[in-house]
Protein backbone atom coordinates (compact mmCIF):
# COMPACT_ATOMS: atom_id res chain seq x y z
CA UNK A 1 0.00 0.00 0.00
CA UNK A 2 1.00 3.46 -0.57
CA UNK A 3 2.39 5.69 2.01
CA UNK A 4 0.11 8.78 2.07
CA UNK A 5 0.73 12.35 3.84
CA UNK A 6 -1.94 12.90 6.10
CA UNK A 7 -3.57 16.32 5.82
CA UNK A 8 -5.38 18.38 7.92
CA UNK A 9 -7.46 20.52 6.07
CA UNK A 10 -8.58 23.61 7.72
CA UNK A 11 -11.89 24.33 8.19
CA UNK A 12 -14.09 26.17 5.78
CA UNK A 13 -12.30 29.44 7.28
CA UNK A 14 -14.30 31.91 4.83
CA UNK A 15 -18.15 31.23 5.15
CA UNK A 16 -20.53 33.73 4.40
CA UNK A 17 -22.13 34.39 7.55
CA UNK A 18 -18.85 34.97 9.12
CA UNK A 19 -17.89 37.36 6.30
CA UNK A 20 -20.29 39.03 6.96
CA UNK A 21 -19.78 39.23 10.55
CA UNK A 22 -16.42 40.33 10.42
CA UNK A 23 -14.65 44.01 9.83
CA UNK A 24 -15.42 46.04 6.61
CA UNK A 25 -11.66 45.32 5.97
CA UNK A 26 -12.30 41.85 5.55
CA UNK A 27 -15.22 42.27 3.68
CA UNK A 28 -13.97 45.09 1.28
CA UNK A 29 -11.75 42.41 0.04
CA UNK A 30 -13.58 39.76 -0.42
CA UNK A 31 -15.62 42.53 -2.85
CA UNK A 32 -12.44 43.50 -4.57
CA UNK A 33 -9.72 45.93 -5.13
CA UNK A 34 -11.86 48.64 -5.15
CA UNK A 35 -11.71 50.03 -1.46
CA UNK A 36 -15.82 50.15 -0.26
CA UNK A 37 -16.96 52.63 2.03
CA UNK A 38 -20.32 51.38 2.43
CA UNK A 39 -22.14 54.12 0.68
CA UNK A 40 -24.83 53.09 -1.96
CA UNK A 41 -23.68 54.42 -5.24
CA UNK A 42 -24.31 53.80 -8.53
CA UNK A 43 -20.68 52.75 -10.36
CA UNK A 44 -21.15 53.79 -14.32
CA UNK A 45 -21.98 52.20 -17.23
CA UNK A 46 -23.05 48.18 -17.07
CA UNK A 47 -21.63 45.37 -18.15
CA UNK A 48 -23.41 42.06 -19.81
CA UNK A 49 -23.41 39.04 -16.96
CA UNK A 50 -22.67 35.74 -17.65
CA UNK A 51 -24.97 33.40 -20.10
CA UNK A 52 -26.85 30.59 -19.13
CA UNK A 53 -25.32 27.23 -18.54
CA UNK A 54 -26.18 23.39 -18.69
CA UNK A 55 -25.41 23.07 -15.00
CA UNK A 56 -25.24 25.62 -12.11
CA UNK A 57 -22.09 27.20 -9.55
CA UNK A 58 -22.63 28.70 -6.69
CA UNK A 59 -21.15 32.25 -6.93
CA UNK A 60 -17.60 32.69 -6.74
CA UNK A 61 -17.36 34.35 -3.64
CA UNK A 62 -18.82 31.39 -1.60
CA UNK A 63 -15.99 29.24 -0.29
CA UNK A 64 -18.27 26.85 2.37
CA UNK A 65 -16.64 23.69 2.27
CA UNK A 66 -16.77 20.18 3.62
CA UNK A 67 -14.13 19.52 6.39
CA UNK A 68 -11.72 16.41 5.56
CA UNK A 69 -8.43 15.19 8.25
CA UNK A 70 -7.61 12.10 6.12
CA UNK A 71 -5.42 9.47 7.09
CA UNK A 72 -2.65 7.24 5.47
CA UNK A 73 -5.92 5.27 4.26
CA UNK A 74 -7.97 7.90 3.24
CA UNK A 75 -10.93 5.76 1.20
CA UNK A 76 -11.79 4.64 4.66
CA UNK A 77 -12.26 8.29 5.86
CA UNK A 78 -14.97 10.87 6.09
CA UNK A 79 -15.23 14.43 5.14
CA UNK A 80 -18.07 16.82 6.79
CA UNK A 81 -20.55 18.71 6.47
CA UNK A 82 -20.52 22.86 7.07
CA UNK A 83 -23.11 23.17 9.55
CA UNK A 84 -21.92 27.34 10.51
CA UNK A 85 -23.04 27.97 7.15
CA UNK A 86 -26.02 26.18 7.30
CA UNK A 87 -29.83 27.49 6.16
CA UNK A 88 -32.88 26.22 6.68
CA UNK A 89 -33.08 22.41 6.96
CA UNK A 90 -32.06 20.83 3.66
CA UNK A 91 -28.13 19.84 2.98
CA UNK A 92 -27.01 20.38 0.11
CA UNK A 93 -25.86 17.53 -1.88
CA UNK A 94 -22.46 19.04 -2.62
CA UNK A 95 -22.05 19.73 0.91
CA UNK A 96 -23.60 16.28 2.68
CA UNK A 97 -20.81 14.32 4.80
CA UNK A 98 -19.50 11.33 3.64
CA UNK A 99 -17.99 8.10 5.28
CA UNK A 100 -16.65 5.25 3.15
CA UNK A 101 -15.18 2.39 4.04
CA UNK A 102 -13.42 1.34 0.60
CA UNK A 103 -13.57 4.48 -1.51
CA UNK A 104 -16.52 5.63 -3.82
CA UNK A 105 -17.13 3.35 -6.59
CA UNK A 106 -17.45 4.55 -10.05
CA UNK A 107 -20.63 2.93 -11.31
CA UNK A 108 -22.84 3.02 -14.73
CA UNK A 109 -26.36 2.47 -13.61
CA UNK A 110 -27.29 0.64 -17.16
CA UNK A 111 -24.67 -1.73 -15.66
CA UNK A 112 -25.96 -1.68 -11.95
CA UNK A 113 -28.48 -4.25 -10.69
CA UNK A 114 -29.96 -5.22 -7.56
CA UNK A 115 -30.06 -8.67 -6.29
CA UNK A 116 -32.76 -9.38 -4.12
CA UNK A 117 -33.00 -13.35 -2.33
CA UNK A 118 -32.51 -15.57 0.57
CA UNK A 119 -35.66 -16.67 2.22
CA UNK A 120 -38.32 -15.23 -0.61
CA UNK A 121 -40.61 -16.99 -2.65
CA UNK A 122 -39.11 -15.55 -5.62
CA UNK A 123 -35.82 -13.91 -5.98
CA UNK A 124 -35.53 -11.17 -8.33
CA UNK A 125 -33.38 -9.28 -9.99
CA UNK A 126 -34.01 -5.90 -10.91
CA UNK A 127 -32.14 -3.19 -13.50
CA UNK A 128 -32.11 0.29 -12.31
CA UNK A 129 -34.54 1.24 -15.52
CA UNK A 130 -36.99 -1.37 -13.68
CA UNK A 131 -36.50 0.26 -10.29
CA UNK A 132 -37.16 3.77 -11.98
CA UNK A 133 -40.23 2.37 -13.67
CA UNK A 134 -41.65 1.55 -10.23
CA UNK A 135 -44.30 3.54 -7.92
CA UNK A 136 -41.89 6.23 -6.10
CA UNK A 137 -41.80 7.85 -2.20
CA UNK A 138 -40.33 11.11 -1.30
CA UNK A 139 -39.05 12.05 1.92
CA UNK A 140 -37.34 14.35 4.11
CA UNK A 141 -35.17 12.59 6.54
CA UNK A 142 -31.82 13.61 8.34
CA UNK A 143 -28.80 11.19 8.01
CA UNK A 144 -26.43 11.20 11.09
CA UNK A 145 -23.17 8.87 11.35
CA UNK A 146 -23.26 7.31 14.78
CA UNK A 147 -19.88 8.30 15.16
CA UNK A 148 -20.76 11.93 15.05
CA UNK A 149 -19.71 13.85 17.87
CA UNK A 150 -18.02 11.17 18.84
CA UNK A 151 -14.99 13.28 20.03
CA UNK A 152 -16.88 14.85 22.63
CA UNK A 153 -17.17 12.49 24.89
CA UNK A 154 -13.20 12.82 25.63
CA UNK A 155 -11.51 15.03 23.42
CA UNK A 156 -14.18 17.78 22.42
CA UNK A 157 -13.20 19.72 19.28
CA UNK A 158 -13.35 23.23 18.34
CA UNK A 159 -16.23 24.04 15.75
CA UNK A 160 -19.23 22.85 15.01
CA UNK A 161 -18.42 21.12 11.46
CA UNK A 162 -16.37 18.94 13.38
CA UNK A 163 -18.21 18.54 16.33
CA UNK A 164 -21.43 17.81 14.35
CA UNK A 165 -21.07 17.53 10.66
CA UNK A 166 -21.25 13.99 10.04
CA UNK A 167 -24.66 15.10 9.32
CA UNK A 168 -27.23 16.34 6.68
CA UNK A 169 -30.60 15.73 5.73
CA UNK A 170 -32.09 15.65 1.82
CA UNK A 171 -34.92 14.87 0.75
CA UNK A 172 -34.66 11.43 -0.62
CA UNK A 173 -36.87 9.69 -3.55
CA UNK A 174 -37.05 6.61 -4.39
CA UNK A 175 -39.35 2.93 -3.93
CA UNK A 176 -40.15 1.25 -1.00
CA UNK A 177 -38.57 -1.57 0.28
CA UNK A 178 -41.43 -3.04 1.45
CA UNK A 179 -42.82 -2.80 -2.04
CA UNK A 180 -39.96 -4.62 -3.56
CA UNK A 181 -40.50 -7.16 -0.62
CA UNK A 182 -43.70 -7.66 -1.29
CA UNK A 183 -42.84 -8.72 -5.36
CA UNK A 184 -40.27 -11.64 -3.66
CA UNK A 185 -42.85 -12.68 -1.48
CA UNK A 186 -40.70 -12.55 1.88
CA UNK A 187 -40.85 -15.90 3.86
CA UNK A 188 -42.24 -16.36 7.44
CA UNK A 189 -38.83 -17.67 8.65
CA UNK A 190 -36.95 -14.26 7.35
CA UNK A 191 -36.48 -11.84 10.54
CA UNK A 192 -33.65 -9.70 8.80
CA UNK A 193 -31.91 -8.82 5.67
CA UNK A 194 -28.91 -8.19 4.72
CA UNK A 195 -27.94 -5.29 2.86
CA UNK A 196 -25.25 -4.63 0.82
CA UNK A 197 -23.42 -2.21 -1.02
CA UNK A 198 -21.00 -2.65 -4.71
CA UNK A 199 -18.02 -0.58 -3.03
CA UNK A 200 -14.73 -2.66 -2.97
CA UNK A 201 -15.51 -3.62 0.39
CA UNK A 202 -19.34 -4.97 -0.07
CA UNK A 203 -20.18 -2.64 3.42
CA UNK A 204 -23.11 -4.86 4.58
CA UNK A 205 -25.47 -4.99 7.31
CA UNK A 206 -28.31 -6.75 9.14
CA UNK A 207 -31.48 -4.99 9.79
CA UNK A 208 -34.08 -6.32 11.24
CA UNK A 209 -37.26 -6.86 8.96
CA UNK A 210 -39.42 -4.73 11.44
CA UNK A 211 -38.03 -2.18 9.76
CA UNK A 212 -37.38 -3.38 6.41
CA UNK A 213 -41.10 -3.79 6.04
CA UNK A 214 -41.78 -0.28 7.99
CA UNK A 215 -40.46 2.46 6.15
CA UNK A 216 -36.94 2.00 4.27
CA UNK A 217 -36.52 3.62 1.33
CA UNK A 218 -34.22 2.32 -1.67
CA UNK A 219 -33.25 6.01 -3.06
CA UNK A 220 -31.77 6.79 -6.35
CA UNK A 221 -32.48 10.75 -6.21
CA UNK A 222 -30.99 13.27 -3.48
CA UNK A 223 -32.50 16.68 -3.54
CA UNK A 224 -34.31 16.60 -6.80
CA UNK A 225 -31.64 14.60 -9.05
CA UNK A 226 -29.64 11.73 -8.93
CA UNK A 227 -27.70 10.85 -6.15
CA UNK A 228 -23.95 11.68 -6.51
CA UNK A 229 -21.23 9.27 -6.59
CA UNK A 230 -19.97 9.74 -2.52
CA UNK A 231 -23.74 9.59 -1.72
CA UNK A 232 -24.09 6.06 -3.32
CA UNK A 233 -24.94 6.79 -7.08
CA UNK A 234 -26.85 4.85 -7.89
CA UNK A 235 -29.07 3.47 -5.06
CA UNK A 236 -28.65 4.01 -1.67
CA UNK A 237 -31.04 2.78 1.62
CA UNK A 238 -32.14 5.49 3.59
CA UNK A 239 -33.72 3.74 7.13
CA UNK A 240 -35.43 6.70 8.85
CA UNK A 241 -33.66 7.63 11.81
CA UNK A 242 -31.17 4.69 12.47
CA UNK A 243 -27.25 5.15 12.08
CA UNK A 244 -25.36 6.30 9.22
CA UNK A 245 -24.00 3.28 8.30
CA UNK A 246 -27.41 1.51 8.09
CA UNK A 247 -28.26 3.58 4.93
CA UNK A 248 -26.03 1.20 2.95
CA UNK A 249 -24.94 2.84 -0.54
CA UNK A 250 -24.54 1.83 -3.62
CA UNK A 251 -26.89 -1.05 -2.94
CA UNK A 252 -26.60 -4.21 -4.95
CA UNK A 253 -28.20 -6.93 -2.76
CA UNK A 254 -30.81 -7.66 -0.57
CA UNK A 255 -30.70 -11.39 1.54
CA UNK A 256 -33.86 -12.06 3.12
CA UNK A 257 -32.28 -14.23 6.38
CA UNK A 258 -33.39 -15.95 9.62
CA UNK A 259 -31.13 -14.18 11.94
CA UNK A 260 -28.62 -11.03 11.97
CA UNK A 261 -25.42 -12.12 9.94
CA UNK A 262 -23.24 -10.30 12.96
CA UNK A 263 -20.76 -8.56 10.47
CA UNK A 264 -18.07 -6.73 10.94
CA UNK A 265 -19.44 -3.23 10.87
CA UNK A 266 -22.25 -4.84 13.77
CA UNK A 267 -20.18 -6.42 15.90
CA UNK A 268 -16.40 -5.38 15.93
CA UNK A 269 -17.34 -1.37 14.73
CA UNK A 270 -20.29 0.67 15.54
CA UNK A 271 -21.15 -0.95 19.09
CA UNK A 272 -20.80 0.61 22.43
CA UNK A 273 -18.54 -0.80 25.11
CA UNK A 274 -19.50 0.41 28.41
CA UNK A 275 -17.73 0.60 31.22
CA UNK A 276 -18.02 -2.67 32.77
CA UNK A 277 -16.58 -3.89 29.31
CA UNK A 278 -20.04 -5.53 27.77
CA UNK A 279 -20.72 -3.74 24.04
CA UNK A 280 -24.11 -2.69 23.34
CA UNK A 281 -24.92 -4.03 20.04
CA UNK A 282 -27.61 -2.88 17.60
CA UNK A 283 -28.34 0.29 18.87
CA UNK A 284 -29.46 1.33 15.81
CA UNK A 285 -32.08 4.87 16.14
CA UNK A 286 -30.35 7.80 16.53
CA UNK A 287 -31.70 10.12 19.45
CA UNK A 288 -33.05 13.72 20.20
CA UNK A 289 -30.13 15.87 19.77
CA UNK A 290 -29.82 19.44 19.33
CA UNK A 291 -27.02 21.82 18.89
CA UNK A 292 -26.63 25.60 18.02
CA UNK A 293 -24.82 26.29 14.82
CA UNK A 294 -24.75 30.24 15.54
CA UNK A 295 -22.56 31.44 17.27
CA UNK A 296 -20.21 28.30 17.47
CA UNK A 297 -16.82 27.62 17.92
CA UNK A 298 -14.47 29.77 16.55
CA UNK A 299 -16.95 32.54 15.73
CA UNK A 300 -16.12 35.75 16.23
CA UNK A 301 -18.50 38.60 17.35
CA UNK A 302 -17.40 41.86 16.21
CA UNK A 303 -19.50 44.09 19.10
CA UNK A 304 -22.35 44.04 21.34
CA UNK A 305 -25.95 44.16 20.04
CA UNK A 306 -28.51 41.95 18.11
CA UNK A 307 -28.17 38.27 17.13
CA UNK A 308 -30.02 35.68 16.19
CA UNK A 309 -28.95 32.55 17.78
CA UNK A 310 -29.93 29.20 15.54
CA UNK A 311 -29.55 26.19 15.01
CA UNK A 312 -30.49 22.53 14.49
CA UNK A 313 -32.28 19.70 16.12
CA UNK A 314 -34.02 16.02 15.35
CA UNK A 315 -34.68 12.89 15.97
CA UNK A 316 -34.43 9.36 14.89
CA UNK A 317 -37.63 9.31 16.70
CA UNK A 318 -39.95 11.00 15.30
CA UNK A 319 -40.69 14.99 15.74
CA UNK A 320 -38.88 17.47 17.37
CA UNK A 321 -41.28 18.88 19.69
CA UNK A 322 -39.81 21.82 21.44
CA UNK A 323 -35.84 23.19 21.78
CA UNK A 324 -35.12 25.35 24.83
CA UNK A 325 -32.20 27.51 25.01
CA UNK A 326 -30.13 28.19 27.87
CA UNK A 327 -28.01 31.76 27.73
CA UNK A 328 -26.55 31.88 31.38
CA UNK A 329 -24.45 28.32 31.33
CA UNK A 330 -27.76 26.26 31.75
CA UNK A 331 -29.55 28.04 34.97
CA UNK A 332 -32.44 28.81 32.85
CA UNK A 333 -33.61 27.73 29.79
CA UNK A 334 -36.00 29.70 27.21
CA UNK A 335 -38.46 28.34 24.50
CA UNK A 336 -36.55 29.05 21.06
CA UNK A 337 -39.05 28.97 17.68
CA UNK A 338 -39.02 26.75 15.23
CA UNK A 339 -39.14 27.08 11.25
CA UNK A 340 -42.08 25.60 10.04
CA UNK A 341 -43.33 22.88 8.96
CA UNK A 342 -41.35 20.51 11.25
CA UNK A 343 -40.28 17.10 9.84
CA UNK A 344 -40.43 13.85 11.61
CA UNK A 345 -36.90 12.48 11.32
CA UNK A 346 -35.49 15.70 9.68
CA UNK A 347 -33.09 18.23 10.66
CA UNK A 348 -35.71 20.84 12.58
CA UNK A 349 -34.60 24.50 12.62
CA UNK A 350 -34.38 26.78 15.88
CA UNK A 351 -34.15 30.36 16.40
CA UNK A 352 -33.90 32.95 19.28
CA UNK A 353 -33.02 36.54 18.56
CA UNK A 354 -30.85 37.30 21.36
CA UNK A 355 -28.80 40.80 22.21
CA UNK A 356 -25.62 40.12 23.59
CA UNK A 357 -24.11 43.36 26.18
CA UNK A 358 -21.09 41.91 26.18
CA UNK A 359 -20.51 39.79 28.84
CA UNK A 360 -19.00 36.41 28.80
CA UNK A 361 -21.91 33.93 28.27
CA UNK A 362 -22.49 30.18 27.25
CA UNK A 363 -25.29 29.23 25.23
CA UNK A 364 -26.49 25.95 25.24
CA UNK A 365 -29.94 24.13 23.24
CA UNK A 366 -31.82 21.30 24.17
CA UNK A 367 -34.47 19.33 22.59
CA UNK A 368 -37.21 16.97 23.28
CA UNK A 369 -38.57 14.94 20.72
CA UNK A 370 -42.12 13.80 20.24
CA UNK A 371 -41.81 10.64 22.85
CA UNK A 372 -40.79 12.90 25.52
CA UNK A 373 -37.13 11.91 25.29
CA UNK A 374 -34.75 15.23 26.48
CA UNK A 375 -31.18 15.34 25.18
CA UNK A 376 -29.01 14.91 27.89
CA UNK A 377 -26.21 16.86 29.28
CA UNK A 378 -22.77 15.67 28.79
CA UNK A 379 -22.08 14.82 32.47
CA UNK A 380 -25.13 12.53 32.28
CA UNK A 381 -24.30 10.93 29.17
CA UNK A 382 -20.49 10.22 30.10
CA UNK A 383 -21.86 8.72 33.74
CA UNK A 384 -24.23 5.96 31.97
CA UNK A 385 -22.39 4.90 29.21
CA UNK A 386 -18.61 5.80 30.38
CA UNK A 387 -15.95 7.01 28.48
CA UNK A 388 -15.16 3.50 25.90
CA UNK A 389 -17.26 4.46 23.16
CA UNK A 390 -17.01 6.69 20.15
CA UNK A 391 -20.96 6.22 19.12
CA UNK A 392 -24.18 7.94 19.55
CA UNK A 393 -23.40 10.48 21.42
CA UNK A 394 -26.01 13.10 21.22
CA UNK A 395 -25.36 15.30 24.73
CA UNK A 396 -25.60 19.19 24.96
CA UNK A 397 -23.31 20.67 23.29
CA UNK A 398 -22.07 24.18 25.06
CA UNK A 399 -20.18 27.41 22.97
CA UNK A 400 -18.79 29.65 25.62
CA UNK A 401 -18.57 33.61 23.97
CA UNK A 402 -16.08 35.80 25.42
CA UNK A 403 -16.12 39.11 26.14
CA UNK A 404 -14.04 39.74 23.29
CA UNK A 405 -16.46 38.00 21.14
CA UNK A 406 -14.59 35.33 20.35
CA UNK A 407 -16.44 31.86 20.33
CA UNK A 408 -15.33 28.18 21.83
CA UNK A 409 -16.33 24.47 22.82
CA UNK A 410 -16.62 25.24 26.76
CA UNK A 411 -15.73 21.41 26.81
CA UNK A 412 -12.64 21.81 24.98
CA UNK B 1 -65.00 17.78 -21.58
CA UNK B 2 -66.68 14.19 -20.52
CA UNK B 3 -64.81 11.10 -20.30
CA UNK B 4 -65.97 8.92 -22.58
CA UNK B 5 -67.75 6.15 -20.59
CA UNK B 6 -65.51 3.60 -21.56
CA UNK B 7 -61.92 5.14 -20.39
CA UNK B 8 -63.79 6.15 -17.26
CA UNK B 9 -65.26 2.64 -16.12
CA UNK B 10 -61.41 1.38 -17.34
CA UNK B 11 -60.17 4.31 -15.08
CA UNK B 12 -62.07 2.93 -11.79
CA UNK B 13 -60.78 -0.73 -12.54
CA UNK B 14 -57.67 0.68 -12.35
CA UNK B 15 -58.48 2.33 -9.27
CA UNK B 16 -59.84 -0.59 -7.78
CA UNK B 17 -57.17 -2.59 -8.51
CA UNK B 18 -54.49 0.00 -6.98
CA UNK B 19 -56.96 0.08 -4.10
CA UNK B 20 -56.84 -3.51 -3.45
CA UNK B 21 -53.03 -4.04 -3.87
CA UNK B 22 -52.26 -4.02 -0.12
CA UNK B 23 -54.63 -6.81 0.16
CA UNK B 24 -52.88 -9.14 -2.31
CA UNK B 25 -50.35 -10.23 0.15
CA UNK B 26 -47.63 -11.73 -1.11
CA UNK B 27 -48.69 -11.96 -4.98
CA UNK B 28 -46.17 -9.85 -7.13
CA UNK B 29 -48.08 -6.59 -8.44
CA UNK B 30 -45.78 -5.24 -11.11
CA UNK B 31 -44.31 -7.71 -12.79
CA UNK B 32 -41.19 -6.18 -12.83
CA UNK B 33 -37.56 -7.92 -12.30
CA UNK B 34 -36.55 -11.19 -13.81
CA UNK B 35 -35.27 -14.44 -12.47
CA UNK B 36 -31.65 -14.71 -11.54
CA UNK B 37 -30.32 -17.85 -12.28
CA UNK B 38 -28.84 -19.74 -9.25
CA UNK B 39 -25.33 -19.29 -10.87
CA UNK B 40 -25.72 -15.89 -10.28
CA UNK B 41 -26.96 -15.82 -7.15
CA UNK B 42 -24.11 -17.82 -5.98
CA UNK B 43 -22.01 -15.39 -7.61
CA UNK B 44 -23.05 -12.48 -5.59
CA UNK B 45 -23.48 -14.41 -2.16
CA UNK B 46 -21.00 -13.72 0.05
CA UNK B 47 -22.65 -13.58 2.57
CA UNK B 48 -21.48 -16.04 5.51
CA UNK B 49 -23.83 -15.63 9.09
CA UNK B 50 -22.63 -17.52 12.73
CA UNK B 51 -23.94 -20.94 11.51
CA UNK B 52 -21.50 -20.74 8.23
CA UNK B 53 -23.82 -22.61 6.42
CA UNK B 54 -22.70 -20.40 3.13
CA UNK B 55 -19.12 -21.73 4.15
CA UNK B 56 -17.55 -22.70 0.82
CA UNK B 57 -15.39 -25.60 0.34
CA UNK B 58 -11.71 -25.15 1.38
CA UNK B 59 -9.55 -25.67 4.19
CA UNK B 60 -6.74 -23.72 6.00
CA UNK B 61 -4.10 -24.03 8.83
CA UNK B 62 -2.18 -21.31 10.57
CA UNK B 63 1.47 -22.16 9.29
CA UNK B 64 -0.35 -21.65 5.15
CA UNK B 65 -1.62 -18.68 6.51
CA UNK B 66 1.34 -16.84 8.34
CA UNK B 67 2.86 -17.21 4.55
CA UNK B 68 0.06 -15.28 3.15
CA UNK B 69 -0.30 -13.10 6.57
CA UNK B 70 3.12 -11.96 5.86
CA UNK B 71 2.80 -11.45 1.97
CA UNK B 72 -0.20 -9.50 2.28
CA UNK B 73 -1.25 -8.65 5.58
CA UNK B 74 2.00 -7.47 7.57
CA UNK B 75 2.33 -4.08 5.95
CA UNK B 76 -0.44 -2.74 7.44
CA UNK B 77 -0.88 -4.67 10.80
CA UNK B 78 2.32 -5.57 11.39
CA UNK B 79 4.53 -8.19 11.57
CA UNK B 80 2.43 -10.65 14.00
CA UNK B 81 -1.22 -8.84 14.16
CA UNK B 82 0.00 -5.98 16.76
CA UNK B 83 -0.90 -3.29 14.34
CA UNK B 84 0.36 -0.24 12.65
CA UNK B 85 -0.24 3.16 11.16
CA UNK B 86 -2.32 1.56 8.34
CA UNK B 87 -4.05 -1.22 10.16
CA UNK B 88 -5.82 -1.81 13.11
CA UNK B 89 -4.27 -4.48 15.42
CA UNK B 90 -5.69 -7.89 15.16
CA UNK B 91 -4.18 -9.57 18.44
CA UNK B 92 -4.30 -8.85 22.07
CA UNK B 93 -6.01 -6.98 24.53
CA UNK B 94 -7.48 -10.00 26.25
CA UNK B 95 -8.70 -8.43 29.63
CA UNK B 96 -8.42 -4.61 28.77
CA UNK B 97 -12.36 -4.61 27.85
CA UNK B 98 -13.28 -3.05 30.94
CA UNK B 99 -10.08 -0.77 31.87
CA UNK B 100 -10.14 2.47 30.70
CA UNK B 101 -7.86 1.83 28.07
CA UNK B 102 -9.54 -1.14 26.36
CA UNK B 103 -7.84 -2.63 23.16
CA UNK B 104 -10.68 -4.40 21.02
CA UNK B 105 -8.84 -7.08 18.68
CA UNK B 106 -10.48 -10.12 16.94
CA UNK B 107 -9.28 -12.00 20.32
CA UNK B 108 -10.13 -9.46 22.82
CA UNK B 109 -13.24 -8.58 20.93
CA UNK B 110 -15.15 -10.20 18.22
CA UNK B 111 -17.41 -12.60 19.22
CA UNK B 112 -17.66 -14.68 15.60
CA UNK B 113 -14.94 -16.40 14.15
CA UNK B 114 -17.24 -16.57 11.43
CA UNK B 115 -16.84 -12.94 11.52
CA UNK B 116 -13.35 -12.63 10.68
CA UNK B 117 -14.04 -15.07 7.31
CA UNK B 118 -16.43 -13.20 5.93
CA UNK B 119 -14.93 -9.69 6.43
CA UNK B 120 -11.28 -10.81 5.16
CA UNK B 121 -13.35 -12.25 1.91
CA UNK B 122 -15.37 -9.59 1.29
CA UNK B 123 -13.41 -6.66 2.15
CA UNK B 124 -9.16 -7.32 2.55
CA UNK B 125 -6.65 -6.72 2.05
CA UNK B 126 -7.59 -3.25 2.09
CA UNK B 127 -6.02 -2.03 -1.39
CA UNK B 128 -7.48 -5.18 -2.95
CA UNK B 129 -10.46 -7.17 -1.58
CA UNK B 130 -11.76 -10.00 -3.30
CA UNK B 131 -8.15 -11.55 -4.51
CA UNK B 132 -7.82 -13.99 -1.47
CA UNK B 133 -8.70 -17.47 -2.11
CA UNK B 134 -11.19 -19.38 -0.34
CA UNK B 135 -8.08 -21.26 0.53
CA UNK B 136 -5.94 -18.53 1.81
CA UNK B 137 -8.87 -16.76 3.69
CA UNK B 138 -9.49 -20.20 5.70
CA UNK B 139 -5.33 -20.23 6.68
CA UNK B 140 -5.65 -16.30 7.59
CA UNK B 141 -8.54 -17.16 9.97
CA UNK B 142 -6.41 -20.06 11.52
CA UNK B 143 -3.53 -18.07 11.68
CA UNK B 144 -5.29 -15.32 13.38
CA UNK B 145 -7.01 -16.96 16.06
CA UNK B 146 -3.98 -18.97 16.41
CA UNK B 147 -2.15 -15.78 17.11
CA UNK B 148 -4.57 -14.83 19.50
CA UNK B 149 -4.30 -18.03 21.55
CA UNK B 150 -7.58 -19.94 20.66
CA UNK B 151 -6.95 -22.32 18.61
CA UNK B 152 -3.72 -24.94 18.45
CA UNK B 153 -0.93 -24.16 15.60
CA UNK B 154 -1.92 -27.47 13.61
CA UNK B 155 -5.66 -27.17 13.69
CA UNK B 156 -7.20 -27.28 10.21
CA UNK B 157 -10.20 -24.83 9.55
CA UNK B 158 -13.05 -25.59 7.19
CA UNK B 159 -16.57 -24.97 6.53
CA UNK B 160 -17.39 -27.63 9.80
CA UNK B 161 -15.13 -26.75 12.31
CA UNK B 162 -14.84 -22.29 11.86
CA UNK B 163 -18.28 -22.22 12.69
CA UNK B 164 -17.68 -23.86 16.21
CA UNK B 165 -14.96 -22.03 17.24
CA UNK B 166 -15.17 -20.45 20.79
CA UNK B 167 -14.75 -16.96 20.75
CA UNK B 168 -13.42 -15.43 24.25
CA UNK B 169 -15.83 -12.40 24.14
CA UNK B 170 -18.56 -14.49 22.35
CA UNK B 171 -21.08 -13.30 25.48
CA UNK B 172 -19.54 -9.97 25.56
CA UNK B 173 -22.84 -8.18 23.45
CA UNK B 174 -25.97 -6.86 24.97
CA UNK B 175 -29.13 -5.35 23.35
CA UNK B 176 -29.40 -1.60 23.20
CA UNK B 177 -30.98 -0.84 26.64
CA UNK B 178 -31.83 3.01 25.88
CA UNK B 179 -33.08 5.19 26.69
CA UNK B 180 -30.68 4.89 29.14
CA UNK B 181 -30.75 8.56 29.94
CA UNK B 182 -32.47 11.71 28.82
CA UNK B 183 -36.14 10.47 29.95
CA UNK B 184 -36.17 12.83 33.37
CA UNK B 185 -33.88 15.80 33.59
CA UNK B 186 -33.98 17.06 37.30
CA UNK B 187 -33.81 20.60 35.80
CA UNK B 188 -36.38 20.82 33.56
Amino acid sequence: MKDRTAKDQPDSSNPSRRRFLKSGAVLAGVLGACADSGIVSDSGPRTLGAIPSPYGQRSTFEKSVRYTNLSDTPEAGASRTPLQDSYGILTPSSLHFERHHSGVPTIDPSRHHLLIHGMVDRPLVFSMEEILRLPSVSRIHFIECSGNSGREWTTPEPTVQRTHGMLGCSEWTGVSLSLLLSEVGVQSEAKWIIAEGADGCKLHRSIPMEKALDNIVIAYAQNGEAIRPEQGYPLRLVVPGWEGNTHVKWLRRIKAVDQPYMGREETSKYTDLMPDGKARQFTFVMEAKSVITFPSGRDQLPGPGFYEITGLAWSGRGLIQSVEISIDGGQSWQEAQFQEPRHPVALTRFRLPWRWEGQEVTLRSRCIDETGYVQPSREALIQARGLNTRYHYNGITAWKVSSDGSVQNAYA
Amino acid sequence: MPMPSKLRAAGWMLAAVLAAAPLMGQAPNYGVGRSPTPEEIKSWDISIGPDGKELPPGEGRAVEGKEVYTRRCADCHGSEGQGGDQGEALVGGEGTLDSLKPVKTVGSYWPYATTLWDYINRAMPFDSPGSLTHKQVYALVAYLLYLNGIIEEEEVLDAQTLPQVGMPNREGFVSDPRPDVGTTDPSR
